[in-house]
Order: C-alpha cells, then sequence, then structure tokens
C-alpha cells in the first residue's frame, strides 16, 4: 500500500526571500494566506496557533527559526484526537534565486507509531464516553453523599 | 492483528473493513449508540443477526471491536479507535493540500505587491 511518511513541496516565487520569510513567519502572513487568524510567538519553543472561520484551529510549537532561511515547527495530524502524542514537523526552505525564492516545504512523521506500540498505547485513553460517563457517575455520586 | 504493530497493516484492515456497507453500518451503529450485542444491531440494521455475528467477528479480528460480557451469557461487542487512529494518519497525509496552500501564498505575495504599487502609484499622483 505504501504510507506516505513525508509530503515535499517545492514553489518558485518571484519574491525576495525577505518577503517570503515575513509572510510564513507572521500573525499578519500566516492569518490571511494560510488561516484566517494567527498569532505567533516566534522563537524555538514559542507557540502559534492558526484559526479558521470554519472553526477549525491548529496549534503549532516552533522548532527551527533561522531567518531568512529555515522555519520549522510541529503540529497535530489532523484527525486524531487533541490529546494524541503523535505530531508531524514541517519545515519551510527559503533559498535565494535570480527571479525571487525557492520555497521548499517538507511535512513528515504522517507514518509514525504512538510510543509503545499503538494497542498499549491507545487502550488507555480510548476506554472512551463509556468510563468518562462512569467516572461522572461516580462524581456525583460522591458529591451527593 | 499483527503481534508487531505494523502501521500499514493496521491501515489496510481498516480500510478492508470500511470497505463493506453492511460492516460501516455495524461501526456506525456502535460509534452512534455505544455497545451492543449482535441481537441489539440486528434490530436497527437490515442484516440477519447470522450476518451480523460474521461480520463482528471479522471486525474483531481486525481490532474494530472488542468482545466484553455483556448481560447474561450474551456478548457485547465496543468499538475500538485506536486502528482508525492509525488509519487516519494515512488519510491525514492525503488530504494535506500543500499545493493549494503553496498557491494562496504566492497569490498572497503578490497581492501584498500589487496594493504596495497601488499606494506608491497613488502617492506619485498627488
Amino acid at each position: 500500500m505504501g504510507f506516505p511518511d513525508r509530503i515535499e513541496r517545492t514553489v518558485e516565487i518571484a519574491h525576495p526571500p525577505a518577503k517570503v520569510w515575513s509572510a510564513v513567519t507572521t500573525a499578519e502572513g500566516l492569518g490571511t494566506w494560510f488561516g484566517n487568524a494567527a498569532s505567533i510567538d516566534l522563537r524555538p519553543g514559542g507557540a502559534a496557533e492558526m484559526t479558521w472561520t470554519s472553526g477549525e484551529k491548529a496549534s503549532m510549537r516552533i522548532e527551527r527559526v533561522e531567518e531568512p532561511t529555515v522555519f520549522g515547527f510541529t503540529w497535530g495530524i489532523s484527525g486524531l484526537p487533541d490529546g494524541d502524542p503523535r505530531r508531524t514537523y514541517v519545515e519551510f526552505k527559503l533559498e535565494p534565486t535570480d527571479t525571487g525564492t525557492r520555497l521548499t516545504v517538507t511535512e513528515s512523521g504522517f507514518a509514525q507509531l504512538p510510543e509503545g506500540g499503538h494497542r498499549a498505547a491507545f487502550e488507555g485513553n480510548t476506554e472512551g464516553w463509556a468510563s468518562e460517563l462512569g467516572e461522572l457517575v461516580e462524581y456525583l455520586d460522591a458529591i451527593a453523599a | 492483528m499483527p503481534s508487531r504493530p505494523d502501521i500499514e497493516a493496521v491501515a489496510e484492515e481498516v480500510f478492508t473493513a470500511l470497505a463493506d456497507p453492511s460492516r460501516r453500518g455495524i461501526l456506525a451503529a456502535l460509534a452512534a449508540r455505544g455497545p451492543a450485542t449482535a441481537t441489539d444491531l440486528a434490530a436497527g440494521l437490515p442484516i440477519s443477526r447470522q450476518a451480523i455475528a460474521k461480520h463482528l467477528g471479522l471486525l474483531a479480528e481486525a481490532g474494530l471491536v472488542a468482545a466484553e460480557p455483556g448481560e447474561g451469557r450474551r456478548i457485547r461487542y465496543r468499538l475500538r479507535s485506536a486502528p482508525i487512529q492509525v488509519a487516519q494518519q494515512f488519510l491525514a497525509a492525503l488530504a494535506r493540500d500543500w499545493d493549494r496552500e503553496l498557491e494562496a501564498l504566492r497569490e498572497h505575495l503578490d497581492a501584498a505587491v500589487a496594493s504596495a504599487t497601488q499606494e506608491t502609484n497613488k502617492g506619485w499622483e498627488s
């Protein structure tokens, strides 16, 4: 079947690296071409967030900031639960060219397994609503007693 | 299920299970209403109890449902989301539309330059 772990795209952009850098690393840029609004604390370890008018949200953790050539962050895998530890790593690489910038984006980590094998790692947190509701009942019983 | 978790094998079993409309119906019913016996499921689905039992066996082998003791001696089946979350990673990779995002970035940069040029021209005229 072939499970893609890494996605890579390169585009030639007719604008200098400084302009592209600003578009991919500022709240104004990310909140315009990518999300509908964004916030960013641009430093390794900093947090960034994009939101869409559809109600969707992406929370990123910034990993690499090497102006104006490398910007990298991790974010959760779309469709997995919020608490899932698996994240993909996204890296924007900017190279100056005669006509502007060659921008390469790579996203890797789609084929990772959760630590400890998937069965063990999931069994705990996917007991799901049955156990959550059980805990609610116990809580209500306890405060009524 | 393979004894050593293999992400491709897990995803393949999920997609095979989902390829059948009866099995999709069973999984949808378990997702919507919670754990149920083969008899419970037969009451709500246009399939015989025997056919449901056969599909549940296959779904259990794929790790998509887990059998647990129910009332009396009846077996209840509960949805297991772990394999589905593995398959979801595969779908996430397919759905990640960087082509569209990068096109939007290019348009954003072109538009920014166009409006800056306009501003400059305006300043020049006045």
